[in-house]
């Protein structure tokens, strides 16, 4: 068996493009039919069927449809969140990435963390007291309707859909892998699911199926890392030093002189080859650190809760799970180091894991627990991803119900009915999108694409909404414009970058150097923004500085903010 | 809310302070997550072996550890940003709002 996905995912962190271990790097190898699997598997479906038809019968408004009526408290929200984060491929991924090179995985980890303190300092409360739906109602609060929620409505559509067909790719290798299925049940399982649990169930469906992934997920890599852990007796450093052990015994085994060998070992305490230039590692940054405070499916989040004292906790308990969950993964890694790097029968003859390098948790979740746990694990793993779809097709819907035919369309005067029929009809079509593409990207490698939706979150809608927030200056024209550059320099540039130019496209050179946008399209999207609102004379420049005050009274003390549930 | 309202909210004094009060606070603490966490990308970029070196005389190396400070630091930061908005900044913003439906 080759070395697959591992190697993948290995050849694409490296330089000269990092991808996002949001995205399932490379090909699996199908495995044989793990039933376990399947009936555990089966179990959640079962559950989460149940949920949707207990949250359809709360699901009567547009309110309840988009936002679960408001009456989701912070905790609960906070867990949703936190399931939003912890996708299938980042549990894998990041795993798979520690268990290859050890330190670099962490670096992950901590990019995807730091984006939440920024969302609560800057933008949860505000989020929450001035937005209904989506956060096209924020971003236009005081501008034009037309012009500012079309270019809401198209970034957000580019973000979902993105990041829809990594996850839908990722779906289809996973379950070659765990369930010994063919890609293509995967990929209409995924699609059907999600459908009946957005089309029936909305956002309180949605929210609960990401609620109860992520107490799972949280509960079964918790006992992964106490396996690990009570091995070394709870200490880091013992768990360090065996891991450090292996890899040196691994290289000399495979031919390295003894210094050679210490040298590989000791490499899995450091950064490796992860972040090369200075360029690429700060675009990186960026773009992770601000595209979260900037991806609209997490942002809608903040309209499910009833005020900003509730959003605030959702933050704070979010937080508190995701780096406690990052903190697991890189026990999970290491445990995977010791435990399945040294066990021959998780090993090909060549001595690679068998399956591919993402099957490093896996695996290790057989070590600690047999075959009983690892069927569980895989069918977690499953159920995270169908959670983290859901909540992309109901924000990608909203944002064509919402934004272009709510507001857009009808200039906010269209009936309640007919906008949940527009969402629902969204839905479906967005449903068949994403399984056609998941099916025609298969062979593809799109770990590119969640690093894509970053870029284009950080460079279009982050720029927005924060200057539309605390720029008084800031005008109609100033925003489209400004966002609209930001969207399409983060997509062409990523096309232009060795990812895409030369990986994808089989061009020699990339045209764009760095692995990383945001680096160059988000300041020349606040550069943008400034400027054109600087120089603007219109009429409706005047109106949209005019509303500042008003759009500051009510972000700051939630005067006016939107009632909460009405059930 | 009407704009005679809303312009009679914003003129208030307590509201001011509100303002000027959440920005600073709101303000220094993305500066601090931001230093941190650029710093510590930079380090990465700049100083692969500095990172690489062992904090003791085990193999934990200084990245490691600041790996987990910047963990932490975010999660600490999160934490102390809801307790003085519970507070400092709810009882102005509840002051305001209910004069506004008296």
């Amino acid at each position: 068996m080759r070395r697959g996905a591992i190697a993948v995912t290995v050849a694409a962190a490296l330089s000269p493009a990092p991808a996002f271990a949001d995205a399932l790097a490379g090909q699996s190898v199908q495995q044989p039919t793990n039933w376990t699997a399947i009936l555990m598997f089966a179990a959640f479906a079962l559950l989460t069927l149940g949920i949707t038809r207990w949250a359809a019968r709360r699901t009567r408004t547009v309110g309840d449809f988009y936002t679960a009526g408001g009456g989701i408290t912070g905790f609960q929200n906070g867990l949703a969140i936190a399931g939003d984060f912890m996708s299938a491929a980042s549990f894998l991924g990041i795993s798979a990435q520690i268990f290859a090179d050890g330190y670099d995985g962490l670096i992950y980890s901590i990019g995807f963390l730091v984006g939440w303190p920024i969302i609560l300092f800057l933008m949860a409360e505000r989020l929450r007291n001035l937005g209904r739906y989506t956060f096209a109602d924020v971003a236009s609060f005081r501008f034009a309707q037309t012009p500012v929620r079309s270019f809401a409505a198209i970034s957000t559509l580019t973000v979902v859909l993105f990041y829809l067909i990594a996850q839908m790719v990722g779906a289809g290798q996973l379950i070659k892998l765990l369930f010994g299925l063919r890609y293509e049940y995967a990929v209409v399982i995924v699609g059907v699911l999600m459908t009946l649990y957005v089309l029936f169930g909305g956002m309180t469906a949605t929210t609960w199926v990401q609620i109860v992934k992520a107490v799972l997920l949280l509960g079964s890599a918790t006992f992964m890392a106490l396996a690990v852990l009570a091995q070394f007796g709870f200490s880091f450093e013992a768990l360090f030093a065996r891991a450090v052990q292996v890899k040196t015994d691994l290289a000399a085994a495979a031919g390295a002189d003894p210094a050679g060998a210490a040298a590989k070992g000791r490499s899995i305490m450091g950064p490796g080859n992860f972040i090369k230039d200075p360029v690429s590692a700060v675009s990186f940054g960026l773009a992770l650190m601000f595209g979260t405070a900037g991806l609209p499916h997490i942002l809608m989040r903040f309209f499910t809760v009833p005020d900003a004292q509730a959003a605030r906790k959702s933050v704070l308990w979010a937080t508190g799970w995701i780096g406690y969950f990052y903190l697991l993964t890189f026990i999970i890694g290491f445990g995977a180091i010791v435990l399945v790097a040294t066990a021959p029968r998780y090993l090909d003859p060549t001595g690679a894991l068998l399956g591919g390098g993402n099957m490093a948790a896996i695996h290790l979740a057989h070590a600690v627990g047999g075959n009983l746990f690892l069927g569980f694990i895989s069918a977690v793993a499953f159920a995270t991803i169908l959670a983290v779809v859901a909540g992309l097709t109901l924000s990608g819907a909203s944002a064509v119900s919402h934004d272009l035919y709510a507001t857009v369309l009808r200039k906010g005067a269209a009936d309640p009915a007919a906008e949940l029929r527009v969402s629902r009809h969204t839905v479906l079509v967005l449903a068949v999108v994403a399984i056609l593409l998941g099916i025609i990207f298969e062979k593809q490698n799109v770990a590119f694409m969640v690093s894509l939706a970053f870029a284009v979150a950080a460079s279009g809608n982050f720029p927005v909404l924060l200057l539309s927030l605390f720029w008084k200056g800031c005008t109609t024209r100033g925003v489209v414009a400004g966002g609209t550059l930001g969207l399409v320099l983060a997509v062409v540039l990523t096309v232009l970058s060795p990812a895409v130019w030369e990986k994808i496209l089989g061009y020699p050179a990339a045209i764009f150097p760095y692995s990383f946008p945001a680096i160059f399209s988000m300041p020349i999207a606040f550069v943008t923004i400034w400027l054109v609102s600087l120089l603007d004379s219109s009429g409706r420049a005047a109106v949209d500085r005019g509303g500042f005050a008003a759009q500051q009274v009510r972000a700051e003390t939630g005067i006016g903010a939107a009632a909460a549930s009405s059930h | 809310m009407d704009d005679a309202r809303a312009a009679r909210v914003a003129a208030d004094p307590r509201y001011r302070e509100l303002v000027r009060r959440r920005g600073r606070f709101t303000w220094a603490l993305t500066a601090v997550m931001l230093v941190a966490y650029l710093g510590f990308i930079l380090l990465i970029a700049f100083d692969k072996a500095f990172m690489a070196r062992p904090i003791g005389a085990g193999v934990t190396s200084i990245g490691i550890v600041a790996g987990f400070a910047v963990i932490v630091l975010a999660i600490v930061l999160t934490g102390i940003y809801v307790r003085r908005a519970a507070r400092d900044f709810d009882p102005l913003a509840e002051a305001l709002r209910r004069e506004r439906d008296a």
